[in-house]
């Protein structure tokens, strides 16, 4: 390869998204899924894989798997079967995991821009302890294995390399959570791992059909971390390229602390998981019942939502996409929405402006929204009653009416207006000479007087009649 | 005392029931001679019963060693599993306690079910009670030895290859294969889950119907296993008139000793006397059974037993460090055999290698079944020799693995095509006992109790060790 600054080179971006579902019991026996037990708690031989056990899959899983199946628009199997997976390590009890390989339960989808590849359902791991410094089983000086979440389904979502930049990359997965937090059907929280991404990564030619080499990057434990191992790698691979060098298809380790890359392990190394159907359980044949009732199951997903929002409601497409994708605050949006004279946009920057709105009752929220717009109430001052509202609840119009946060009528704000002016000839003088940011201190002025219960657009206009600018 | 002993479970039930003697007298007696058994068949006796109220009325029970029983050395005849007491019991086990049948002591075996002389065993071979220079067939030779002995009334065991009806054979007794799915092999600590079924060894036909009979039906441990179509009857029929028997060449020619073949014929003779009509039928892919069993039992072996990595349970043997305990505790547990089987299996799915070894051995097993298919389109049942020779003497084919897998050939075909076939004592070749192997369609159990039944009254085997012990 010849080196080429010039040559400009396009990302490719695939994610593969591993999602813990919130079944009451594990994929293939009757343990109650974990939330930090005391290790080993949650077990029974079948988890444990004793000899002589066998699985039986578990009907929410299945379910679960539909919906998600069906909110990705992805094709649902007729049939779909386990294979066994196979590999040596202690946190794999059976020393295999059963997974779905080659007939998986939902095939080719879509969620926004971005195909689809398949969803399937398989096992968790158990999780494993390492005494020692380095963190790592190699260098332990014990290891201890605790199999509460060995068993605990999962859903691995596969997308098509469709992602072409790290942003759009954490933009999308974002999507796709509050997708799945909308469904109920985990509770996909990175940190907590119920919701894990891995990213396939490579670059290619400007303009070119032909894929790069890719490299896949586990361990991305947050949004950010994926956005930022994206751009980490995205930039190792072009210094590679452009040194003339090739790169190696390899599965690197994302360290958030120093924000590198560390080889897990390179293309000799991959495992041969010697797969094979497995014996012990029969195909998934989703009845017509099953997929009816995975179809009843389904809410409004929030592309869906945002989209309504957008169109219906007159929002902007990225507020729209704020309330939609945390379904908490769009339904107490929506809630709030249907009191009398409320205006959606108004109400749109409260709630996705203010954090405190999201712990306000939506019947109060309302009300106040509609105070400030008839400017019975500045904003400011409303923002002192939402936090009350937040922290003690209560009616808006009372605790205006309590706090004397009420907005100033028109004489008496314009008494206070001419004092202010008076008191500050130093800044009078500025403005005159042009140098119109000296109002700040006026209208700062008037604020303090009024102890922000003025509205400051208001202030400022009086201000300006009185200098006749 | 002596009567007691020669009655057989069935009868000994009857008496029970009729409080003509008691199932604490059947008791001692059984387990006075498990524990003074000195053919190596017992690997475990228990102190005391532990059997429910039931129609089997306390009879007691030899159980394999590789069924697992709450707190009872369950090792599947293996060094690696030494120590290790199951916190569980298998569903047949437990079905057969609840109804009346108390565990007498777990039986010696082929390690893993893997063999056809119980040579194999970790825990030393198991004598053939008829000549002890001889091996009792294998896996469930334990089993076989004990009954034919009189150390037991009646025994369960398991099937992968031929593991119940060879031993059988070469012990002058009956066992059933059953058809795959109708006993539940949950708990049954497995070998090849796609083959494993458990069935009764029992002295004669009435005992076999009668232990099954408590033994099948649809498990919800199990996925695999089916409901029972039909009630099990005890068998009655006296003639055979109008049963079409079919008799393949592949498995009744060429192989088979002089002894067994003459042995055979005189059956066959015996069929025609009782009204059954005798066929030839084509059983073209069945001389592949052996090639096509070698592959797919152990590549699913290969997995199964991977779980024997000295994390959970068993031996641990190594230097602390993780490769070194799942070498070394594997290279000290399992013996050659277990260690050839799992080797097998292990390239047989190899990625490269997948479909020329077990993607090609499914294909043979298809037609193997497709075979049967058309054959039960002819006639009811098909009538074989159960195994090509009598007993061998102990260490004449263990230099010689694929001569041990020729013990096989006949039995073979029937679990790869998941059907029922029953062993029975067809009379004597050169002093030691050959079966007569008798094959049906999925489900038709009671049809080849009946058909058994009534050949056994017409050969009228009255030889046997258990009959003067």
């Amino acid at each position: 390869m010849t080196r080429d600054p010039d040559r400009v080179y396009e990302p490719v971006i695939g994610l593969e998204i591993h999602v813990q579902l919130s079944t009451r019991t594990k994929m293939f026996c009757g343990c109650a899924l974990s939330f930090g037990e005391e290790p080993n708690t949650r077990t029974c031989p079948i988890c444990l894989g004793h000899p002589g056990v066998l699985p039986v899959i578990n009907a929410e899983a299945v379910h679960y798997a539909l919906m998600i199946g069906m909110a990705l628009e992805c094709e649902i199997a007729d049939r779909s079967i386990f294979h066994r997976k196979q590999y040596f390590y202690p946190d794999n009890p059976k020393a295999y995991q059963i997974s779905q390989y080659d007939v998986p339960i939902c095939g080719a989808g879509r969620l926004d821009d971005v195909r689809i590849h398949r969803a399937h359902l398989e096992e968790d791991a158990a999780k494993l302890v390492h005494a020692g410094a380095s963190g790592r089983i190699h260098s332990a000086e014990h290891s201890t294995v605790d199999f509460n979440r060995a068993g605990t389904p999962l859903v691995e979502i596969v997308t098509e390399p469709d992602l072409h930049d790290p942003k759009a990359a954490g933009e999308w997965l974002r999507l796709l959570r509050a997708t799945l937090k909308r469904l109920g059907v985990s509770d996909v929280n990175m940190e907590e791992g119920s919701l894990r991404c891995d990213a396939n990564v490579s670059l290619r030619h400007a303009g070119s059909a032909t894929l790069g080499t890719k490299t896949e990057l586990k361990n991305m434990n947050s949004f950010r971390f994926l956005e930022r191992g994206i751009e980490a790698e995205l930039k190792r691979q072009e210094a590679i390229l452009r040194d003339g060098g090739e790169v190696e298809q390899e599965t690197l380790h994302f360290d958030p602390q120093s924000g590198t890359l560390s080889s897990l392990r390179s293309k000799e190394e991959a495992h041969d998981y010697r797969y094979f159907p497995e014996p012990d359980l029969v195909a998934v044949a989703p009845t017509q019942e099953m997929l009816d009732r995975a179809r009843e199951a389904l809410p409004e997903l929030p592309a869906a939502r945002a989209g309504r929002f957008e169109s219906e409601l007159g929002l902007p497409a990225d507020t729209a996409k704020l309330l939609a994708f945390r379904s908490d605050l769009g339904d107490l949006y929506e809630e709030a929405l249907s009191a009398d004279g409320v205006d959606p946009k108004t109400l749109a920057n409260w709630v996705t402006q203010e954090s405190a709105a999201a712990d306000v009752e939506p019947a109060a929220l309302a009300k106040l929204v509609v105070m400030v717009s008839e400017k019975t109430v500045s904003a400011a001052a409303a923002r002192q009653v939402l936090g009350v509202l937040a922290a003690e609840g209560g009616d808006p119009a009372a605790i205006v009416e309590q706090q004397g946060l009420g907005a100033q009528g028109a004489d008496e704000l314009g008494e206070i207006v001419d004092k202010a002016i008076a008191e500050n000839a130093d800044a009078v003088e500025k403005i005159k000479a042009g140098k119109g940011q000296a109002i700040g201190a006026i209208v700062g002025a008037v604020m303090k007087e009024t102890k922000g219960r003025a509205d400051g657009g208001e202030v400022q206009k009086l201000i300006r009649e009185k200098l006749s600018l | 005392m002596t009567e007691l002993a020669q009655l057989t479970a069935a009868q000994a039930a009857e008496k029970i029931r009729a409080r003509e003697v008691s199932a604490d007298e059947l008791w001692t007696l059984y387990r006075e001679r498990a524990a003074a058994d000195d053919l190596n068949a017992y690997m475990w006796v228990a102190d005391e019963p532990d059997a429910g109220d039931g129609p089997l009325a306390g009879v007691p029970l030899a159980v394999k060693d590789l069924f697992c029983v709450e707190g009872v050395p369950s090792y599947a005849g293996s060094r690696i599993l030494e120590g290790y007491r199951p916190p569980y019991t298998a569903t047949s086990v437990r079905k057969l306690r609840e109804a009346g049948a108390p565990v007498l002591g777990k039986t010696n075996m082929d390690e893993f079910a893997m063999g056809s002389s119980n040579e194999n065993s970790g825990f030393g071979p198991v004598a053939n009670p008829w000549d002890r220079e001889r091996v009792p067939g294998g896996s469930s030779g334990g089993s076989a030895a004990a009954v034919a002995a009189g150390s037991a009334p009646w025994a369960i065991g398991t099937d992968t290859g031929g593991s119940i009806r060879q031993p059988a054979a070469l012990c002058g007794i009956v066992g059933l294969k059953p058809t795959y799915g109708a006993v539940s092999r949950y708990g049954m600590i497995a070998f090849a889950s796609s083959l494993d079924q458990c069935g009764p060894l029992t002295r004669d036909v009435t005992d076999a119907a009668l232990l099954f009979r408590h033994m099948v039906g649809k498990d919800p441990c199990d996925s695999t296993s089916l409901e029972f179509p039909e009630e099990i009857a005890l068998p009655s029929a006296e003639s055979l008139d109008g049963v079409r028997f079919g008799v393949p060449p592949e498995l009744t020619g060429e192989g088979i000793e002089d002894g067994v073949k003459a042995v055979f014929d005189e059956t066959l003779k015996k069929i025609e006397g009782l009204g059954g009509k005798l066929e030839e039928v084509a059983l073209p892919h069945s001389p592949h059974g052996i090639a096509a069993y070698y592959v797919i039992a152990p590549a699913e072996a290969s997995a199964n037993l991977s779980r024997y990595d000295g994390v959970r349970f068993g031996i641990r043997e190594g230097n602390g460090d993780l490769l070194s305990m799942y070498e070394e505790t594997r290279a000290a547990g399992f013996g050659g055999e277990v260690k050839r089987r799992i080797m097998l299996g292990t390239y047989a799915l190899s990625s490269g290698y997948y479909e020329a070894y077990y993607g090609r051995a499914q294909r043979v097993r298809t037609k193997i079944a497709d075979d049967f298919r058309e054959a039960f389109a002819k006639v009811d049942l098909i009538v074989t020799p159960t195994s090509p020779t009598v007993a061998f003497k102990l260490g004449e084919r263990t230099d010689d693995p694929w001569a041990m897998y020729l013990a096989d050939a006949c039995t073979v075909p029937m679990p790869l095509a998941g059907i029922p076939a029953i062993s029975i004592p067809g009379g004597l070749a050169d002093d030691l006992p050959v079966g007569i192997q008798l094959a049906g369609p999925a489900f038709s159990e009671n049809r080849i109790f009946d058909a058994a039944y009534a050949l056994e009254q017409a050969i009228a085997f009255e030889e046997g060790p258990w009959r003067d012990a």
